[in-house]
């Protein structure tokens, strides 16, 4: 229950708030054995907790996407008591709804070969190598069971006229692995477990706070054991107290002002654990999209995804000469004058066996290396044509509609251009972040009792994420894993291990969330949350976006922190904290924000080699493809806070490859 | 272009509400209706004073969050189009326009555009589930599903949950969505068990939650971002009727 502050007079007791004096030791407790027999063997280890107990437990959710929901209604299904959270107005709004092209599954319906292993290898080799075995492979054995799962929640998946599933390919992958339902599988997806978490909460076992941020985690004698949260419609700031504390609130692409995220995602909730102690692993890892609509001005507020599957049958070129770019910029010249000779079709040249389907992060950096060059297409410098003129000539305008009918339809709502007879244009944009609160392979960050499942948490995806395996990650740790690994710190700890809200741990955290609050509100200077919010994105995004180099990354580290003290002197917050009030809320995610992007920026720094999304240009081969440096970097960096303007300590997880031998990726 | 808008103010639940003026200045064709008002928005927290509250998140049209009436129609008119995804291409300098928060008895304002949706989450809750517990399940391809009925409860699962068919509705009625899912599910093998449960529970769970009754007037198909079709309240009639004459029988 949550319970209005009572002003209790907080004594000035010896605050118990962290662990910051006990030294953080980075145990991944990685099961021993064979790789294909240590999730059975762990889950066999795993303590249980008897089932008439269960119901005495407690555990808090916060976020309800895929990650979220899943583990909420799992965990209620076992007999926990569970508090789920989310900002949104309903849970069904979170941001996995917007997911588009599938979810991976090793079911291998197609008979084309896939097995957990093959998935498994996929994954890490996707990853550039920066992904944890153990974990990576037992995603990939679970996958098979998710897809059951939700086809028997009754969610629409794709079908061939026998009945049975259909799938398609996705970049990464020599096999048909892919399930969907239409262009909008992450909506159904989550549609079946709000339906799932639904039924908990008709049920009574689970309690949904919807409109609900959480603004900070409370610890106890070194357990996170709580969370203090501020109602968004009534501002009323309330305490909720738990056995154990589950992050599920996403990624944090909107660190850079304008990502494919929706506008509410946020780093508040993983910082605010950062701040009390949890490790932050790999936060300079992102994954940048080669094909979202280009921005079109200064009032950009967010950018628009187009799937993957179109560089299927779209071809990626801009013109060969400056000249003509340049013509094209100022509208004197249209695509369709520019003769064959005279387009570079850079990515068929450069990479003739993959051509337009290199993967993510490679059609990214090339996109940007020709507009660099003087050589983009549309008037603010930042685009490249995706033309599709040679496949409707091939195969007839019908078949392309019925292929990507809904995404032309899409991008002419947007653009107002009508992508049969003009290419479209397109640019890469932040998409997905890899980085995220270090956690053990029981999805345990390192403070006991605090989880972190889906996209907060780092361990599956390493320096890079194939597509489609976000969705599978966030259902896999929600309804598969972390029920299970929770079992055993619950059991350690007992019945007995959860405070009242009344503990003065509690006191503490909500004065200085009011306080923070306050201040926010207190400043009356010019500047909006939003222009800040942008300015620390462009600062970003050249500095530590697509290419980073160390003078980028040191001065971007003297340009933050000046920001964020002008924000502390200059920001506008008009109206109060006892209302519904966005801008507010804005701000509080805001500042959250600048202090995580000098960590970002940071961690960028210190990995003096260039893995998956991360390209640090002084790390590249003679070809210009990025140079890993397995011998000094195979491990996670994982970020401890040492205290306000104090340099965060860097901790390691040393990477084993034991099954997949490390090569260096070539698409040539 | 230059705009005038027309918006509705209100502080919180019990406040009477009202409208204010607003100019738009400079506004590029390129822009989302919630990037101009963003923009006006700017403005407003720059002299100081409490920015226009509206609700968004995704901005793709498939969170369903955003929900606002703009001259007179949900989201604005364009035919399947959210009003996140409604560009100002669509209107002409000197326009004044007119923004209102979804009006309904069941959708009680919070501030300003937004609204308190939460009756269509009780709705679901009622019954839009099948029950099953993680883990207890058979292998997906063992029940086959013929390729017409997913593709139809597929036509039905779009729906985003906004309430525009609500808000357009002159008896603010929920049928639409509760037909979509009602559908969704009963067009599912698996769905097939608490088919007559379900539709009476959400049934009775839309009534209770004060929508009104349907009139089969189709504005709500009109203005539905999904262009979820009427048949489907056709369809969910049948399901309640067979539902009823069930429970009679039993
Ligand atoms: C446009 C787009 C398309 C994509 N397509 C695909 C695809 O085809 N396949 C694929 O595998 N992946 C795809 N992804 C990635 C994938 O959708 C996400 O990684 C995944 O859905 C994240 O799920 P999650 O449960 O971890 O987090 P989310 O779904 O982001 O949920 C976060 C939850 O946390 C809550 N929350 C956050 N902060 C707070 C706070 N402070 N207080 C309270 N609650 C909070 C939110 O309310 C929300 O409920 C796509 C992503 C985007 C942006
Ligand atoms: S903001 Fe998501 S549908 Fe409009």
């Amino acid at each position: 229950m949550a319970i209005k502050k009572k002003k209790t007079p907080t004594k000035a007791k010896t605050v118990k708030t962290n662990s910051r004096t006990s030294k953080v030791i980075l145990d991944s407790k990685i099961p021993a054995g064979p790789i294909a027999d240590k999730w059975d063997k762990h889950r066999f280890n795993l303590k249980l907790v008897n089932p008439a107990n269960k119901r005495k437990y407690e555990v808090i959710v916060v976020g309800s996407g895929l990650a979220g929901a899943s583990a909420a209604a799992s965990l209620a299904e076992l007999g926990y008591k569970v508090k789920c959270f989310c900002y949104q107005d309903s849970p069904r709004r979170a941001h996995s709804i917007a997911a588009q092209g599938g979810i991976n599954a090793a079911k291998n319906y197609q008979n084309d070969g896939d097995s957990a292993y093959r998935l498994f290898y996929d994954t890490v080799k996707g990853g550039d190598y920066r992904s944890r075995e153990s974990n990576v492979y037992r995603l990939a054995q679970v996958s098979v069971d998710i897809i059951d799962q939700c086809a028997a929640q009754g969610v629409p998946f794709a079908r061939e006229y026998g009945g049975l599933l259909a799938n398609r390919s996705f970049g990464g992958a020599q096999v048909s692995r892919t399930f969907y339902a239409r262009g909008q599988t992450g909506q159904q997806l989550l549609l079946g477990a709000y339906s799932a978490l639904n039924r908990q909460i008709s049920l009574g076992n689970v309690e949904m706070h919807t409109r609900s941020e959480m603004l900070d985690v409370v610890m106890i004698d070194g357990h996170a054991k709580g969370i203090v949260v501020r109602n968004m419609i009534s501002g009323e700031i309330s305490r909720h107290a738990a056995h154990s504390v589950v992050l599920a609130t996403g990624g944090y692409g909107n660190v850079f002002f304008l990502s494919t995220n929706a506008m509410g995602c946020n780093v508040t909730a993983s910082y605010r654990a950062y701040k009390r102690g949890a490790c932050f692993a790999n936060p300079c890892f992102t994954q940048i999209h080669p094909t979202c609509i280009p921005v079109s001005g200064d009032h950009q507020s967010k950018l628009t995804l187009m799937s993957e599957s179109l560089r299927n049958d779209g071809r990626v070129w801009v013109p060969k000469d400056k000249k003509t770019a340049e013509k094209i910029r100022k509208g004197e010249l249209s695509p369709n004058d520019i003769s064959d000779k005279d387009r570079d079709y850079f990515l068929e040249r450069k990479y003739p066996s993959f051509g337009n389907l290199v993967p993510r992060d490679v059609a990214s950096r090339n996109a940007k290396e020709v507009c660099d060059e003087g050589r983009s297409v549309v008037s603010s410098g930042l685009g490249v044509y995706l033309d599709f003129a040679d496949s409707i000539k091939r195969m007839g305008e019908n078949t392309v509609r019925e292929r990507y009918g809904n995404l032309f339809d899409m991008y002419e709502k947007i653009t107002g251009t009508n992508a049969y007879q003009n290419p479209m244009t397109i640019y890469p944009a932040v998409h997905y972040t890899m980085g995220g609160l270090w956690v053990d392979y029981n999805l345990m960050s390192n403070l006991p009792g605090l989880f972190a499942i889906g996209e907060a948490n780092f361990s599956d995806h390493g320096a890079n994420r194939l597509g489609a395996s976000a969705l599978m990650q966030g259902l896999a740790d929600g309804y598969f894993v972390l029920p299970y690994t929770i079992g055993q710190y619950l059991a350690e700890n007992g019945i007995s291990d959860r405070p009242s809200i009344d503990d003065s741990a509690f006191s503490v955290v909500q004065d200085e969330v009011e306080s923070r609050i306050e201040t926010l509100l207190s400043i009356k200077g010019d500047r909006t949350p939003t222009s800040f919010h942008r300015e620390l994105g462009q600062i970003m995004w050249d500095k530590c976006g697509m290419a980073r180099n160390k003078e980028g990354l040191e001065e971007a580290l003297l340009t933050i922190p000046k920001l964020r003290k002008e924000f502390w002197q200059n920001l506008s917050v008009p109206g109060k904290n006892t209302a519904l009030n966005q801008s507010l809320e804005h701000a509080g995610r805001v500042a959250d924000f600048l202090e995580f992007g000098e960590l970002m920026c940071r961690d960028a720094l210190q990995r003096e080699e260039s893995c998956g999304g991360h390209f640090r240009e002084e790390h590249q081969t003679p070809e210009g493809e990025a140079k890993r440096n397995d011998d000094d970097f195979s491990y996670v960096s994982a970020w401890e806070h040492k205290g306000e303007n104090k340099k965060p300590q860097l901790h390691k997880e040393n990477l084993v490859y034991d099954e997949v031998k490390m090569t260096q990726r070539s698409y040539k | 272009m230059n705009l005038k808008l027309k918006v509705w103010r209100q502080d919180n639940a019990e406040d009477d509400g009202r409208f204010e003026y607003f100019e738009a200045l400079d506004i590029s064709p390129d822009m989302s209706f919630l990037e101009m008002l963003d923009v006006v928005n700017e403005g407003i927290i720059s002299d100081g004073d409490e920015a226009i509250a509206f609700d968004s998140d995704c901005r793709e049209g498939i969170c369903g969050t955003c929900s606002m009436v703009i001259n007179g129609v949900p989201h604005g008119g364009q035919k399947g189009t959210t009003a996140c995804q409604l560009h100002m291409r669509h209107f002409n300098d000197g326009d004044t326009i007119v923004i209102e928060p979804w009006r309904a008895t069941a959708f009680p304002v919070h501030r300003d555009l937004i609204v308190d949706r939460s009756s269509f989450d009780r709705i679901q809750r009622s019954g839009g589930f099948i029950s099953v517990r993680t883990g207890s399940v058979p292998d997906a391809n063992a029940t086959p599903v013929a390729k017409e009925n997913s593709d139809l409860a597929m036509d039905a699962a779009q729906c985003i949950g906004c309430g525009a068919c609500v808000a357009a509705c002159k008896n603010a009625s929920a049928m639409l969505f509760v037909a979509a899912k009602v559908s969704h599910l009963s067009l599912m093998p698996q769905g097939q068990p608490e088919r007559n449960r379900r539709a009476l529970a959400m049934v009775n769970q839309m009534d209770e939650e004060g929508f009104g009754n349907c009139s089969v007037n189709g504005s709500c198909e009109a203005v539905c971002p999904k262009e979820i079709s009427l048949d489907f309240i056709a369809r969910m009639n049948r399901e309640y009727g067979r539902a009823l004459l069930k429970k009679g029988c039993s």
